[in-house]
């Protein structure tokens, strides 16, 4: 299987390459227009601040390649975020793959501030957070509750499109699925048997 | 729901682990690629590997050592040891680490924490503070190891460093590092409603109700321990077991 991983300003693409190595799987990381569009997979990770990112996209005309990929696309945390229509991070227009808008937790303050005061919310969410709700065979093996890590400050809303749940402060998308293209908030890579068991069922998929 | 991480720490001098009591008498406690990989099966939520190699080979070994651990490691893990710079926070990143934690140079220097959050983000760079409590009643920062005292006060330097961009804090209290005695829960509590990141309590952690003191009274995001682990004083799975008991959110593994 050939896998493309997409090649830009920002990512911890080295611990996506060693989490595919782990479940037998090699990828190309690679900016390449025609590589990325032949690829039987691709994976589009991310770590960072989505502005940034998106112009990079724009000046290597890697944002109209993503959009028109038919094949399996998994976007990671960033990724996930800079398919979504917009992003609150620097008021971005990002992908627009899925329709969901992304808001930062910290705005969330006014309407919640005493429940953020007496569980302690940090911003950004690190840590361990449960899944739930999970559909698509993205999830195939993996149990209702189980564990995933996240690092993030920014989340997408809750939509039609929403193939797995999470809960911080509020209710929000952990997974997202729209045709060929899946997103996920968590970090499989980073997310021990749990993340490889959903990084083999994409490349299942 | 968020839950409450349990993270083993391995200290690293040329290669292997080791664990010092309040920062002296080293013992070697194995191979830290072994040691963290068995740690990360048994359900582990992150790993803190810190080099204290004292050469001036340091770099390169830190950035070796993250080229041993990274493709065996399935959960974060952090280093640190003696960073300075955005170069070599760049390299080890490069190789798969997904924190670094700062310590003295931060101190030395406060702009490193704003330009490494600027460029690498603030997910991933942690501040770590070695403080102790002084007769005077006060926590002051202490640099290099816990060699050398600063005038600093932990509760202003943690929250200089969050505004300049820390992401997190490793807070040890150097009076209770070593002790079994556990942890300082007071400075780590007023760390923690202070602060707006997540922070990390480290040093004392002896029995599963020290840790069980430190999320309920000491609010701590993550509880760091060391030689408990190590020499199988205490496991993780049965460490979370009390907790979840104790109805404190944690992790387990769904599988075993």
């Amino acid at each position: 299987m050939n896998i493309a991983i997409v090649k830009y300003n920002a990512g911890n693409i080295q611990s996506v390459l060693y989490a595919l190595e782990r479940i037998g799987a090699t990828a190309d990381v690679t900016d390449d227009h025609d590589k990325i569009a032949s690829a039987d997979k691709v994976i589009f990770p991310g770590v960072g601040e989505a502005s940034t990112a998106m112009n990079y996209l724009k000046e290597r005309g890697l944002d109209t390649v993503i959009k028109n990929l038919h094949q399996p696309v998994l976007g990671i945390c960033l990724g996930m975020q800079l398919m979504c229509s917009h992003s609150d991070e620097n008021n971005t227009p990002c992908l627009g793959i899925f329709e969901g808008k992304v808001k930062w937790f910290g705005a969330l303050n006014n309407d919640n501030e005493e429940r953020i005061r007496k569980d302690n919310f940090k911003v950004p969410q690190i840590g361990w957070n449960n899944i739930f709700n999970l559909r698509t065979s993205l999830f195939t093996n993996v149990p209702e509750n189980d564990f995933c890590y996240f690092v993030h400050g920014y989340y997408a809303d809750s939509a039609d499109e929403t193939i797995a749940t999470a809960n911080y402060i509020i209710p929000y998308s952990a997974a997202l699925n729209r045709n060929n293209f899946y997103g996920v908030q968590f970090h499989p890579e980073k997310s021990a048997t749990t993340g490889e068991q959903i990084l083999k069922n994409f490349l299942n998929i | 729901m968020l839950t409450k991480r349990i993270i083993p720490c391995l200290d690293i001098r040329d290669g292997r682990t080791v664990k010092g009591i309040n920062f002296e008498n080293i013992r070697d406690a194995g191979d830290p690629v072994e040691l963290g990989a068995r740690y990360a099966m048994e359900g582990a939520d992150e790993l803190v590997f810190l080099d204290i190699t004292a050469t001036v080979e340091r770099r390169k070994t830190l950035s070796e050592l993250v080229n041993r651990i990274s493709p065996h490691i399935n959960i974060p893990f952090t280093v640190g040891g003696g960073i300075s710079s955005a170069a070599d926070v760049q390299v080890l990143l490069n190789n798969g680490a997904d924190k670094v934690s700062v310590n003295s140079a931060a101190v030395k220097n406060p702009a490193l924490i704003a330009e490494l959050a600027r460029e690498f983000g603030s997910q991933c760079v942690v501040l770590a503070i070695d403080t102790r409590l002084e007769e005077d009643g006060n926590w002051y920062v202490y640099l290099n190891g816990g060699r050398v005292k600063t005038e600093l006060h932990c509760l202003d330097w943690a929250k200089q460093a969050v505004d300049l961009g820390a992401g997190e804090i490793l807070l040890t209290s150097m009076n209770h590092d070593g002790t079994k005695q556990g942890f300082a829960l007071e400075i780590t509590r007023q760390l923690s409603e202070t602060l707006s990141v997540p922070v990390i309590a480290s040093g004392g952690g002896g029995i599963a109700t020290h840790f069980a003191d430190v999320f309920n009274t000491g609010k701590a995001d993550a509880a760091l321990a060391a030689s408990i682990f190590h020499f199988k004083e205490l496991s993780i799975p049965d460490l979370k077991r009390y907790l979840q008991k104790q109805g404190i959110p944690v992790r387990y593994q769904s599988t075993s």
